[in-house]
């Protein structure tokens, strides 16, 4: 009698263990997330509101560092260059992104090969990428030199070195990038438009220009949003591209808040600063998401309960 | 049924034949000229390896190489000889790095995101919304805000500067990844399979073996892919949580490309970037479509 006792209870319990299954083997990622997105916040945060110079130091400070931060002109500048890079990588990427797509779908041959070669440089890292087009750009190694090898001494091409000019390098290269990406996306919306709509216009005679400018374009505007999303997020985060580039120089011409938050943590001991520094990244990073976040949450909402 | 109308319509076939042909020429010639931009800096740099040093400081890195001094040398120097950061031991050593650390934590992330994805659309509970919505803010999370923490982390466990150390890091940080990219794609197996399946006796595990990993083909492939060619070309922790010997192929490249000082072997350091260039391309060609749908995914959700 006792035996049947206890393999009921076993069996009671492996019963238990197995609805617990699923929640048991979650465990270690919960842990493991909350512990790295909320808890290396947090930790961040709080250092970024201490006094920590070359090692943590609890000593309450407030906001002095982000006082000290917005007071320092190589932050500044920094902010102000990720404004400028920002906004010609975005516009740029789509320009070139929707013109690449619109080209590939005219009915082209060797669809399959186009989309390879334009979408190719994503797979390649920002080293490899700024490196590259180091090379290029660089008077003494690059297009100027090729100019003059040529026959024409006077050329000059020396954006890179050039203070006022350099960070349009780093614009010009990181389209380069990305454009493939946009135009993948974009490439993807333009064949889910309907064709009825297309040939519509077309028979009150618009030409194609117009046709995609008025008419193709404008009902796929949900994917520009998606993809200027995606690319500010690029560029906010932007600091592989720009060190193998420019290392941030000329002076601090190139220089962009990733690169001012590892020099405050890792080169300068400015350990507190760099964390306020680490956050207003995060705060840049959630001034474009939360927004693009609650607006594609409302569209859901809206259409369901149009369908319902 | 909207793509199929979609490819019924030639857009450029209209009109005569004379504005057909010349706007087909227009076509072609920008997807020509943009082609070869695209190109042009990979075949450049290609170019470069197998060029003498004193040809390439003479004239730069835009020339075609000459015949008669073309040598595939300066690649088994990369490889083998050549001095990155004290040691000369070539690009091979920090390959070696690169490998150790992407393969084990591609295999990590990417097993972890299976489970978790098939968690978390399969075997709800309470609060799994929340639970999923956090451990994908993981994906927007800035490396920045994780730098000293990490740092703290790894030293404590005795990871500073070890290979082991980018492994663990790199899994957590593509964990938020893989779970996104599995639990968005197993929302779409039916919960009636499930259900039948349960019905049947199965458990946990056995509906995870028999059901849902042989639909899993697709996402881990796109999964596999989007980890492999993102570890392999992170360059940030790589940088700051190992030195020296101990660092990836992207580390290197920087340590010996980046620093003004010293004699310049431009056409061994072409070799090199073009190897650590390699996989990832090798990758994307050989992915192809999967390539595209992890970007897709991973960008727009």
């Amino acid at each position: 009698m006792p035996s049947l006792q206890t393999s009921r209870q076993t069996t009671r319990w492996q019963r238990r263990l197995a609805d617990l299954t699923p929640q048991l083997v979650l465990i270690p990622t919960l842990v493991v997330a909350i512990g790295y997105v909320v808890g290396f916040s947090l930790w961040t945060f709080w250092l970024s509101l201490s006094t920590s110079t070359l090692l943590p130091d609890a000593t309450f400070s407030g906001f002095d560092q982000y006082a000290r931060l917005w007071g320092s002109k190589r932050w500044t500048v920094a902010y102000q260059n990720l404004f400028v890079f920002g906004t010609l990588y975005v516009l740029g990427t789509l320009f070139i992104g929707t013109l690449l797509a619109v080209l590939i779908d005219q009915r082209v041959k060797f669809e399959a090969l186009w989309r390879t070669i334009y979408l190719y440089p994503l797979a390649i890292s920002f080293i490899v990428t700024g490196t590259v087009w180091r090379w290029i750009f660089h008077p003494n190694t690059g297009v100027e030199l090729a100019l003059h090898d040529m026959g024409w001494l006077s050329a000059q091409f020396d954006w890179i070195t050039d203070r006022d000019l350099a960070l349009y390098v780093v614009v010009i290269t990181g389209i380069w990038h990305a454009s493939g990406f946009a135009m993948a996306l974009i490439l993807a919306g333009l064949r889910s438009v309907d064709g009825d709509l297309v040939k519509a216009a077309q028979i009150d005679g618009a030409s194609m220009p117009r046709i995609y400018r008025k008419v193709v374009l404008p009902t796929i505007w949900p994917i520009f949003i998606a993809v200027a999303v995606v690319l500010l997020q690029f560029a906010i985060k932007t600091y592989d591209l720009v060190v193998a580039l420019t290392q941030g120089g000329p002076g601090v011409s190139t220089t962009v808040p990733a690169i001012v938050v590892y020099d405050l943590m890792f080169q300068r001991g400015q350990i507190a600063q760099g964390a306020a520094a680490a956050v207003m990244i995060l705060v840049a990073l959630a001034i474009v998401l939360v927004p693009y976040a609650l607006w594609t949450g409302w569209k859901s909402r809206k259409e369901a309960a149009h369908h319902g | 049924m909207a793509e199929t109308m979609h490819q019924d319509f030639d857009p450029l076939a209209t009109g005569g034949t004379r504005r057909r042909l010349t706007s087909k020429g227009i076509v072609y010639t920008l997807l020509a000229v943009f082609a070869l931009v695209y190109t042009a800096p990979l075949v450049i740099i290609l170019l470069n390896t197998v060029r003498p040093l004193d040809d390439i400081v003479r004239t730069g890195f835009i020339a075609l190489p000459d015949a008669e001094t073309m040598s595939l040398k300066y690649w088994a120097e990369a490889w083998g000889t050549f001095c990155i950061g004290g040691t000369c031991e070539g690009v091979s050593r920090f390959y070696k790095n690169s490998l150790m650390m992407t393969i084990p934590a591609t295999i990590l992330s990417t097993v972890f995101g299976l489970l978790n994805g098939y968690i978390l659309s399969k075997w709800r509970f309470r609060y799994d919304g929340w639970v999923f919505g956090v451990i994908t803010l993981g994906v927007f999370l800035p490396q920045q805000m994780t730098l000293l923490p990490w740092a703290f982390v790894l030293g404590k466990l005795g990871l500073s500067n070890t290979i082991a150390g980018l492994v663990f890091v790199h899994t957590v940080q593509g964990i938020s990844f893989t779970t996104l990219f599995c639990r968005n794609y197993f929302v779409s197996i039916p919960d009636d399979l499930i259900k039948a399946a349960r019905i049947d006796g199965a458990g946990f595990w056995r509906i995870f073996y028999k059901i849902i990993l042989p639909l899993s083909p697709p996402i881990l492939i796109v999964t596999v892919i989007w980890q492999f060619t993102g570890i392999w070309n992170e360059f940030l922790f790589g940088t700051i949580f190992t030195s020296g010997a101990n660092q990836p192929i992207t580390s290197a490249i920087v340590a010996f490309s980046g620093s003004g000082t010293g004699e310049r072997h431009y056409n061994v350091e072409a070799a090199a970037v073009i190897m650590a260039a390699l996989p990832p391309l090798f990758i994307y060609v050989a992915g192809g479509k999967y390539f595209v749908r992890g970007l897709t995914q991973g960008a727009v959700k």
